[in-house]
């Protein structure tokens, strides 16, 4: 369904926002990141892995529910809807910019 | 049948909405951006503008607001209430015939000492807002949550009918506007309010002491809603604004509509989550953006850039199971994710009641809850869930005072936790001179023991089922705002004094006034 991109094996500089769910990251709304290499290119299952593992300093249940986001979060790649880009099957590429918004409690 | 059933579990099945198009369906040829509903897929400029119209189509159906009418907007920097600042400004900047025509102002209210947050970080939450409003352009007033204790208690009193316009003094209204539109509406800016206001730390203590003093978070939240829409329509009324503007989207107010079922707020729903909101009488609320989803208003905030601030509240970062409001929105979340198109059904549930319970919601201001200005549910109706409650709780009362002889339903705290009384101007239940004084020859016992003064069974007796449930879970009442308490105590003696004069009423009439 997704074209495969030729091999990308270490993605740097991919942009990371969390709208509302900062607090779970230290506070800390904005993130740089470079995903190390691997043979596989990098999908946004493994990016959320990824972070859980490296960004989250607390309470991954308030991030993560199963494989995907929890409900409530919403995610926009490339300023798009997720839902429009496949989801966690998504391939990151260079200079991607992954944003997250918590809606939860929010007035 | 069996067709039926999987046609049933199509419309719903999510692994389905991989399926939606990615143009955009209104142009058909931007590609999408937004997916609002399964298969809604909107590029930028389509959801910019089917946004904006449906805020402006909320405010021209509902006619509602007044053209050149002063309208303050609650905003707690939220992604919600800021988006609706954002379109009110949206609305403002339009030309002549689409421009919104009424004269905005802000309220924040700083909940930090409510919520145990430091006054530096009060300090800094605040001073983000204030760079937000300065935008605007709009007068705006912070207002810390302490001033509860401050409050007149008028608030909880006062219940003036609400001035019904005929739909034609709406027409006039805008054609008399149009001529005058052309003056700047600018209101002068008070320097004074718009400052980050001082809060003193007794008050503070004092405000944290009540909300220590609720045992439960679920009544918790329920206190503060209520403290904080007191204060609300407190601050309309005296810098003279006639309507409220709030702003619970249709998410929130599916929450609303569940968390107030589960609380025993039935009777209140309408009112609770209805488009507007008239319990004040004078001040009459609006929630303009109650049809609109988080997930719409969190794309729109961000793709658009509209500043919000977040604040954490109460219940942040607590397991879901924390409150039964936590829980209820952790619900409707998930449903929004996997079934999208049930939330608006829930809410779309609380539009039908409206009607029907709007009608019968004219009553006096005494028939109205000290806390949440609703109409009393409690009048003894057999076999509801509340004459259960009480009748219950009487019969664990009577095995643990030993025989007592005690027949009527009234519910009668004398445990130890529950025995404070109203701090009220020395209370002179008894001055009258023994029983007739307290109403009836039931009540002399309660009456006795609490040696002039009302008891927190009075308190109750002037709130609704639900709000008797949230003073429940107090450990002590005497953390009570004094508005409340005193408002208490005037109805308190006001009854009596009917009890008192009621032989020489005459019998149908049963309240003049
Ligand atoms: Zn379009
Ligand atoms: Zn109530």
């Amino acid at each position: 369904m997704y074209v495969l991109l030729n091999a990308v094996r270490c993605i740097s500089d991919i942009f990371l926002f969390l709208g509302g769910a900062e607090l779970l990251f230290n506070g800390v709304k904005e993130h740089h990141v470079t995903l190390p290499s691997q043979s596989e290119p990098w999908d946004m299952k493994q990016l959320l892995v990824w972070i859980q593992q490296n960004l989250l300093k607390e309470r991954p249940e308030l991030f993560v529910q199963g494989d995907s986001v929890r409900p409530g979060i919403l995610v926009l790649i490339n300023d798009a809807d997720w839902e429009l880009m496949g989801e966690l099957d998504y391939q990151l590429q260079e200079q991607d910019n992954v944003v997250f918004i918590s809606t939860l409690h929010g007035g | 049948m069996c067709q039926v059933d999987e046609n049933y579990h199509d419309d719903l099945d999510p692994a389905e909405m991989l399926n939606v198009s990615k143009k955009c369906i209104k142009c058909k040829e931007a590609s999408a951006a937004v997916v609002i509903r399964v298969g809604d897929t909107y590029c930028r400029g389509c959801f910019k503008e089917y946004f904006i119209h449906k805020f402006r189509a909320m405010l021209g159906k509902n006619r509602i607001i007044f053209p050149g009418e002063k309208v303050l907007l609650a905003v707690s920097g939220g992604p919600s209430s800021c988006s609706m600042l954002s379109q009110v400004q949206e609305g403002l900047s339009q030309t002549a015939h689409r421009k919104l025509r009424f004269l905005p102002g802000i309220v924040h209210i700083d909940e930090g000492g409510a919520v145990g947050h430091s006054m530096e970080e009060r300090q800094k939450a605040l001073a983000e807002l204030q760079t937000v409003f300065k935008a605007t352009g709009f007068p705006f007033y912070f207002v810390p949550l302490e001033k509860v204790l401050d409050l007149p208690s008028s608030v909880v009193a006062t219940a003036t009918a609400p001035s019904e316009h005929p739909a034609s003094a709406y027409k006039s209204a805008v054609n008399d506007f149009i001529h005058i539109d052309s003056s700047s509406c600018s209101t002068p800016l008070d320097q004074e309010e718009t400052s980050i206001p001082e809060v003193q730390e007794s008050h503070t203590q004092f405000l944290q002491q009540l909300i220590v003093s609720v045992k439960t978070l679920t009544a918790r939240q329920d206190l503060l809603n209520t403290l904080r829409q007191h204060l609300l329509v407190d601050t309309a009324r005296t810098k003279g604004y006639s309507k409220l503007m709030l702003g619970d989207n249709c998410t929130r107010l599916a929450v609303k509509l569940l968390t107030s079922v589960s609380l025993g707020r039935g009777a209140q729903l309408a009112q609770d989550t209805g488009f507007s909101d008239s319990r004040y009488g004078d001040i009459i609320s609006v929630r303009p953006m109650r049809d609109f989803s988080t997930k719409e208003i969190a794309y729109y905030n961000h793709i658009f850039s509209v500043p919000s601030v977040f604040i954490p509240g109460l219940d942040t970062k607590t397991t879901n199971k924390a409150s039964i409001q936590h829980l209820t929105e952790s619900f409707v979340t998930k449903l929004q994710t996997d079934f999208p198109s049930t939330v608006s059904t829930i809410y779309r549930t609380s539009e039908k009641l409206q009607t029907a319970c709007r009608s019968s919601s004219t009553a006096d201001c005494c028939d109205r809850c000290l806390l949440c200005m609703c109409s009393l549910d409690t009048a003894p109706e057999n076999a509801s869930a509340f004459q259960a409650t009480l009748i219950s709780e009487q019969l664990s009362q009577n095995t643990f005072l030993g025989a007592s002889r005690s027949t009527k339903i009234i519910p009668r705290q004398n445990q130890d936790p529950l025995e404070s009384e109203i701090a009220a101007p020395t209370g002179q239940c008894c001055s009258s001179g023994g029983e007739e004084g307290c109403g009836s020859a039931e009540n002399y016992e309660v009456c006795y023991s609490s040696a002039h003064r009302p008891q927190t069974a009075d308190v109750k007796s002037f709130l609704c089922y639900s709000c008797q449930l949230t003073i429940k879970d107090m450990s002590s009442l005497e953390h009570l705002p004094q508005y409340v308490l005193s408002e208490a105590w005037r109805r308190h003696s006001r009854s009596q004094m009917r009890e008192e004069i009621s032989e020489f009423l005459l019998d149908d009439g049963d309240e003049g006034d």
